[in-house]
């Protein structure tokens, strides 16, 4: 397993979920993360697993759902119009505080918007995506070897704690190929005797549930909820941190706009430009310490996104405000080149 | 001294919240009654819908999940096909069932699915205090038909097991009725049939029950169960409308 192969990203991803031990896929076709539902409609008839194309987003969420309950790790795909679709299974997935793996092969929006890449769901992915008080894990994957990563990862804390995972991705990291090399199986100890598998007339029934019409219950189980998620934003957040050392400008990016601003970060150290990078690698938890802790030592931070700032706020959030937060953008489909984002590193001198 | 009658074994001592005279009780036990005598309460996985009988979870003895509104089908989908030794069944009301989820309906039944549905139909939006529902009769009135269901606005009642017969997946489809001892047996023999259909891996099966809503219909019980015979079995005739052996 450790020889690199050429793959693009959503397949990398698709191959990583049956490595994860995923043999449950329902999805819906979408551009642009068909793909991943190709991929897993060829590969999962020949190891035993289930290939459905659900009559709808809204079916395929819930045919994750019911996956879920029975203990099988089970995954959906979608691009951002879809995303908005499955918002309800996935509050209904966080409310039964059931594991589950959703994929967001991001394009630009709002409504039917276009089908080049974008980051443009970062609000929808990081606030709870759908009715409620909820959080789902997000990871930003910023190249096809973290495609596959992220996806075991992503897997292995939504058993964990018990809650959906979403991985965040844009466009361009489905569509790009690059070597990578598949990571191998994890074992895992997850406690799964909450799940539904018949009773076999050995211990009281299992109910998999969302409602409780007694006020105090339901704020019972929304703290409990957030107690797990405040353990979650102590222990989970993931982050990449670049050229920081002596860094005056730091830039704040993820997904292709991460590697963009590489590029652009390599360009402005040539020209004796103090200026680095953090990556948050998971979006929910936000890496919010690093960034406290840069807020310390550089002037200026500066967001690379492909929407309109929306993880812009979350940076000035997490360092108080205490220096000031420009943002380099396009939106619509468009991506910045270096040349833009060194432009804007400039500006923030 | 010997027990000629008992409460079935798959139903939990739970006091039913449902209304006096309410149907669903009836049904919840020819449910449990079928679940007892096939002898598979301890492999059977049932899915409560949105509606009156939300709370079926905590009336099942089985393991038991609570679905989205009109979504159990899709639920099951993904239960039986994870664990296909496993007996799956939905119990849903004609809003969940016929309205918000019929696309899950069609689309579950479409592809034959190995599940069993129980489907209650009561011409009516219980749950939320009687509203019309897809299969509300012409000129019923309603907290959102108060002038009588209108057919030139509010168009006609869906009949889904006529609906589902034109499909050419499903196994077995019956439509029969809760109002008197008779036509509670013969419920109980669909039921059961559509249990044994899902264990002999035939395929997708629903019973559609034609019940009563005293309460949001504003009638006695015994009224409600005549306004069934009278008015809705015209429009809803009882009986098989498909069986494949």
């Amino acid at each position: 397993m450790s020889e690199k192969v050429l793959m693009k990203g959503n397949e990398a991803l698709a191959e990583a979920a049956i490595i994860a031990g995923c043999r449950h896929y329902f999805g819906y076709p979408i551009t642009p993360q068909t793909e991943v539902a190709a991929y897993m409609a060829k590969r999962m008839p020949k190891i035993g697993g289930t290939f459905l194309q659900a009559e709808s987003e809204i079916a395929a969420i819930n045919m994750v759902y019911g996956a879920a309950s029975t203990g099988h790790r089970a995954m959906t795909s979608s691009s951002s119009p879809g995303i908005s679709l499955k918002c309800e299974g996935i509050s209904y997935l966080a409310g039964a505080d059931l594991p589950a793996l959703i994929i967001n092969v991001q394009r630009g929006g709002p409504g039917l918007g276009g089908i080049q890449p974008g980051q443009s769901d970062y609000f929808l992915a990081t606030r709870g995506p759908g009715h409620g008080d909820f959080h789902v894990l997000v990871f930003a994957p910023s190249g096809v070897q973290e495609m596959a990563d992220l996806t075991l990862k992503a897997f292995d804390l939504a058993e964990k704690y018990r809650m959906p995972s979403m991985i965040l991705a844009d466009g361009t990291m489905g569509q790009m190929m690059e070597p990578v090399v598949l990571p191998e199986p994890q074992e895992s100890h997850n406690d799964l005797s909450w799940a539904v598998t018949g009773t076999n007339m050995e211990r009281e029934h299992n109910i998999v549930n969302s409602l409780y019409l007694q006020p105090q219950d339901l704020e019972d189980m929304n703290n409990q909820r957030f107690a797990r998620y405040a353990e979650i934003e102590k222990k989970e957040a993931m982050w990449e941190e670049f050229m920081m050392e002596d860094a005056e400008i730091c830039v704040v990016s993820y997904g292709i706009t991460a590697r963009i601003a590489r590029n652009a970060i390599n360009e402005a150290r040539k020209q004796g430009i103090k200026v680095g990078m953090i990556r948050p690698i998971t979006l929910w938890p936000f890496p919010k310490a690093p960034l406290a802790a840069a807020a310390d030592k550089v002037k200026h931070f500066v967001c690379v996104e492909l929407n309109m700032g929306q993880m812009k706020e979350d940076v000035e959030l997490a360092i108080s405000c205490k220096k000031p937060v420009d943002l380099c953008y396009r939106v619509g489909g468009m991506i910045p080149s270096p040349t833009e984002v060194l432009e804007a590193i400039k500006k923030a001198m | 001294m010997a027990v000629v009658f008992e409460k079935p074994h798959a139903l939990t001592d739970a006091v039913l919240h449902y209304c006096p005279g309410c149907p669903h009780g009836i049904v919840h036990r020819l449910v449990a009654e079928a679940i007892d005598e096939l002898g598979i309460e301890g492999k059977t996985i049932g899915i409560a819908p949105v509606g009156c009988s939300v709370m079926a979870y905590d009336y099942f003895r089985c393991d038991m999940v609570e679905a989205a509104h009109g979504r159990a089908p899709a639920v099951a989908t993904g239960i039986k096909r994870c664990m296909p030794d496993n007996v799956v069944f939905t119990y849903q009301g004609d809003g969940d069932l016929a309205s918000i989820g019929l696309c899950e309906t069609v689309s579950t039944a479409c592809r034959g699915e190995n599940i069993t549905i129980i489907f209650i139909n009561n011409a009516i939006y219980g749950m939320t205090g009687g509203q019309m529902a897809p299969t509300s009769l012409l000129g019923q009135v309603t907290q959102t038909s108060p002038y009588g269901r209108d057919p030139k606005t509010q168009g006609y009642p869906i009949k889904i097991c006529e609906l589902l017969s034109t499909l050419d997946a499903p196994a077995y489809l019956e439509r029969v009725t809760v109002t008197d001892v008779k036509n509670v047996k013969n419920a109980k023999r669909a039921i059961k049939k559509a249990f044994q259909n899902q264990i002999e891996g035939k395929g997708f099966s629903l019973v559609e029950v034609l019940s009563a809503c005293p309460t949001n219909w504003g009638m006695t019980p015994t009224d409600a169960l005549q306004w069934v015979t009278d008015k809705m079995v015209p429009v809803y005739p009882l009986g098989c409308f498909r069986d494949k052996e």
